[in-house]
């Protein structure tokens, strides 16, 4: 009898439930026999099967896989839209000068030690970080209201909130928007939470369904979880205007929906760290409650030391210290304890006013970098007449941009002119230089004319 | 009119009244209020540089359409207005939830082993002893960031960027740190038959495993020897893999309860998942030997039950960790296919840089193929890809010959100090005159010794002797010191001398 086949979008409960009736009634299921013989039993040496036979390879990764296919091509002209992490000019990944500073002095300090942080993460770090995102005066931090975590990036930030969620809070159900990062759907189900979607993205304009987000939202049951992208919403690029934003907060308090914020592009969007805080800002200033997840790998360029923070904003202190205890527990077993590396280059740059000064400026020019990407793309593609508004490329915001581009398009974009990006038409700006530009120009102006 | 409950708001007080009584943010408000008691008729504005405050120095007259700058933009017009608003909706502080969502959140217990910590640190005493934490200690009582891995951190920092890993991790460091486990010249590695994956240390990669095990041996359970690392239950709790336990230590010998063990082994149903330490059980300090290990794999053979190691002490048992693979040598000879579990945060002294490895030996390269891609899998919603500096410091080390020198006599200092110590506190136990028996301290192997002290004799130790360690007796003799050995046996020796068995 053939094996049942696993992959990774077939693990439901009901797979998992067939497949073990369907071993148990194969005839010659070894876990069936009592006494037998080695060469029965599953693990016994190069004779028997490994327990782990049936399962099957899992599909690549949708993303990191695109950067896969650009690495195999030989052209000289080919551009990697693809990938979500800066790049210079010249096409070079940046570490920024304050954070190669704050390297050193870590290195030739001498008296710092290598030991365990406590599970919650590095207390100066968990500090700084909450001064980021709610603000220096923040009242919730005045008064002790929020507690702050150190976690391994947004995705283990998202991970550690959405699994206390799944123990601890009364709604099951997050509502994610459509579309979003490929991964926050799968993070939130093995989490334990039942993913729902809002209406987010409006093809016809490129730009907001805000219509159909407030409907959803409006329907959702009371106390329903909602991811809101905090700025540079990935991947369209497309934000509420503060207005919108406002809106969605009186509605969103009306129905005591939770807000559960993934803020990976602080300061990365517009240039400014206060002004891309304002989302989360507005609802913290209404004195409820929240969860705010946290990067550092795109705003420090820190991407693979793996450092963010989980912050939850709770109505009373006292909360907050039990909220943080529960924390402790899902962390615990799933890493201890979290590395040490790059939070420390994080709270050695912000707790230093000449530093941090430093960093915003960094910070700007990436941002003012891709902004100035948008406004050539636009100008390129004007100056070609290529038929359609593309202005949503200088309306959209931070590090993406959702091109309005079919997946047959963007195949033949790949095809004749060795462009990668993702099926969806989203490209990453910040691959982009002003010498590539004209190229991706042609690119599109040829899939939109070439082809109907 | 819903009463809002957290404003004093007093609808028939006068205009200064109101404005006085109206709560926002009630401490802040409060605060500055009573500041400006006297001054409130000249401060239109007050309110609004309030929240110009709150909101970290956004302009409010940017934003038209919030209720609270309605509010205020309603207060700067008026007070007349503010009631208005006020006696009207209650859309402002978090008007429906009066309460918190966490409210019934109850507050977690302290961990018993980092707790232990909390409490060496917040006690005043000058001689107190700190033996519960599992972090190696020089003599002078100091942490220890090895040599070689500073020199690997200098050629690193300045020079490389920060790139995101693979899911899988660093390849390189994964390669190093499979030659140390299955051996330098292993064929597996060689026809890739080793599916494996950098994970956040021996946690992250006993959790990986757990997850794997759940979702493709879902009706499989696993088998914990008693005891174990505490956080061992946590971690396949959390994977919703359901436990059990089979015998090890034996409390009267304070060393293996080997037929027990064996009994346990047969007894459990065929193909059973089961933990094995692979040396320096923690937290007894207790090891099969050779001959036993022998007699485990071949009753595993026998049962078709896989093995999973946890190996977070190589090298840092005997000194040597060609040595301390012994097991997994073992179980390899006799051709079982298993996991590793292996961290490098005490034998590279790497603790806080989360480094480690998962590896499942499988049949053949597309059976690893597959099995590695699955694992990917399960990280990516964990935590993406793992982190780089530490495995960076790793691979720099292990794939440079002369450093890789270093790190082993380095490991051989740590493990020979703590052998030393195992001698010495022994050596001053029976010196002392105790009238039981020491042996276990030498027998057992490691970073902990299981003193075999009950919790009684434990708290004693504390609050007497300012003494830390966990209360099943557990002492990490990398805490120990020349400079506190005698104290410590002192103590020891003053809470058993009228115990007739400890």
């Amino acid at each position: 009898m053939r094996r049942p086949e696993f992959t990774s979008s077939s693990s439901s409960p009901t797979d998992r439930r067939l497949s073990v009736l369907v071993r148990h009634l194969a005839t010659s299921s070894p876990v069936m026999d009592s006494q037998t013989t080695v060469t029965f039993s599953p693990t016994s040496g190069f004779h028997g099967d490994s327990v782990f036979s049936h399962v099957v390879r899992a599909p690549e990764d949708p993303i990191l896989g695109v950067t896969v296919a650009y690495n195999k091509d030989p052209s000289p002209v080919k551009l990697n839209l693809g990938v979500g992490a800066y790049r210079t000019e010249e096409g070079k990944p940046l570490v920024l000068n304050v954070v190669r500073k704050a390297e050193q002095m870590l290195v030739n300090d001498r008296s710092r030690v290598k030991e365990y942080l406590p599970i919650v993460g590095l207390a100066e770090f968990n500090k700084l970080s909450a001064k980021l995102i709610f603000g220096a005066d923040s009242p919730a931090i005045r008064e002790n209201r929020v507690t702050t975590v150190q976690c391994l990036s947004g995705t283990g930030s998202l991970r550690v909130g959405a699994e206390f969620l799944a123990r601890h809070y009364h709604q099951r159900s997050i509502y994610i928007p459509q579309p979003t990062w490929g991964n926050h759907p799968k993070i939130f189900t093995l989490s334990g939470l039942s993913v729902k979607t809002y209406r987010y993205y409006d093809p016809a304009t490129r730009g907001l369904n805000f219509q159909g987000l407030l409907e959803d939202l409006g329907s959702a049951p009371s106390g329903s979880i909602v991811l809101l992208h905090a700025c540079a919403h990935n991947p369209t690029g497309v934000d509420p205007t503060l207005e919108q934003w406002e809106q969605i907060r009186q509605l969103m308090r009306s129905k005591a929906l939770l807000p559960f914020f993934d803020s990976a592009y602080q300061g990365f969007a517009s240039g400014s760290l206060d002004a891309d805080a304002m989302s989360v800002r507005m609802f913290v200033a209404d004195g409820g409650e929240c969860f705010v997840a946290q990067s550092y790998a795109k705003n420090m360029g820190l991407y693979g030391e793996r450092v963010g923070a989980l912050s939850v904003v709770c109505k009373t202190a006292d909360v907050a210290s039990k909220v943080e205890s529960q924390l402790k527990l899902v962390i615990r077993p799933m890493f201890s304890n979290p590395p040490i590396h790059g939070a420390s280059i994080v709270a050695t740059i912000l707790k230093d006013r000449n530093m941090y000064n430093e960093w915003t400026i960094e910070l700007k020019a990436m941002a003012d970098r891709i902004i100035s990407m948008r406004q050539k793309l636009f100008d390129a593609l004007r100056a070609r007449g290529t038929p359609g508004d593309w202005s949503h490329i200088i309306k959209q915001i931070g590090m993406f941009t959702f091109t309005g581009l079919n997946s047959e398009q963007v195949a033949f974009m790949t095809r004749e002119y060795h462009i990668y990006m993702t099926s969806d038409g989203r490209i990453s700006m910040a691959g982009l230089s002003s010498k590539t530009v004209p190229h991706l120009a042609d690119a599109i102006h040829a899939a939109v004319t070439g082809m109907s | 009119m819903k009463q809002n409950k957290r404003s004093n708001c007093n609808l028939q007080g006068n205009e200064t009244n109101l404005r006085d009584k109206i709560v926002i943010s009630r401490k802040q408000y409060q605060i500055q209020r009573r500041k400006r008691s006297n001054k409130t008729s000249e401060h239109p504005h007050a309110f609004q540089d309030h929240f110009n405050k709150l909101l970290g120095g956004i302009r409010f007259a940017d934003f038209p359409y919030m209720s609270i700058p309605t509010l205020t933009s309603t207060f700067v017009g008026g007070e007349m207005a503010i009631r208005r608003a006020m006696s009207g909706r209650t859309a402002v502080v978090g008007a429906r939830s009066m309460s918190s969502w966490w409210r019934s959140v109850e507050p977690a217990p302290k961990d018993p082993i980092l707790g232990v910590t909390e409490a060496f640190l917040a006690d005043p005493n000058p001689d107190k002893v700190n033996v519960g934490v599992g972090a190696y200690r020089d003599d002078n009582g100091k942490p220890v960031v090895l040599e070689c891995v500073r020199e690997a951190e200098r050629r690193i920092a300045g020079h490389l960027n920060m790139e995101y890993l693979p899911m899988g991790g660093s390849v390189k460091m994964v390669e190093e740190t499979l030659k140390l486990a299955y051996g330098v010249n292993s064929e597996l590695i060689k026809d890739k038959r080793i599916a494996a994956v950098q994970a956040l240390s021996g946690t992250g990669a006993c959790r990986l495993f757990a997850d794997f095990q759940k979702r493709f041996r879902p009706d499989s359970q696993i088998y914990i020897p008693v005891p174990t690392w505490a956080n061992h239950h946590n971690i396949w709790r959390d994977a919703h893999v359901p436990q059990k336990t089979y015998h090890y230590y034996h409390p009267e010998s304070r060393g293996l309860d080997f037929a027990a063990m064996m009994d346990d082994i047969k007894n459990a149903p065929n193909g059973s998942f089961f933990l094995l330490h692979a040396c320096a059980h923690n937290p007894t300090g207790v090891d099969p030997s050779e001959e036993q290990w022998r007699e485990i794999s071949h009753e595993f053979k026998v049962k078709g039950h896989f093995a999973f190691f946890d190996m977070a002490y190589q090298g840092f048992a005997s000194g040597d960790p060609e040595r301390d693979a012994k097991s997994i040598r073992i179980f390899l000879e006799d051709g079982h296919y298993f996991g590793i579990a292996q961290s490098y945060a005490k034998n590279m002294g790497l603790y806080g840089q989360r480094v480690g490895c998962l590896s499942v030996l499988c049949e053949d390269e597309k059976q690893a193929v597959a099995v590695k891609s699955q694992l990917q899998q399960l990280a990516r919603p964990m935590y993406s890809n793992p982190p780089v500096h530490g495995a960076l410091i790793v691979s720099t080390i292990l794939s440079d010959p002369d450093l890789k020198k270093v790190w082993l006599k380095e490991v051989k200092v740590m493990a020979d100090r703590i052998i030393g110590m195992r001698t010495a506190l022994r050596g001053n136990l029976e010196k002392l005159g105790s009238p039981l028996s020491w042996q276990h301290i030498t027998n057992q192997i490691g970073m902990f010794c299981y003193s075999g002290l009950t919790p009684e004799q434990v708290d004693r130790l504390t609050n007497e002797f300012h003494i830390y360690m966990t209360r099943n007796g557990r002492i990490s003799m990398a805490g120990v010191t020349t400079g506190n050995v005698e104290y410590l046996a002192t103590a020891i020796h003053e809470v058993t001398k009228s115990a007739s068995t400890c």
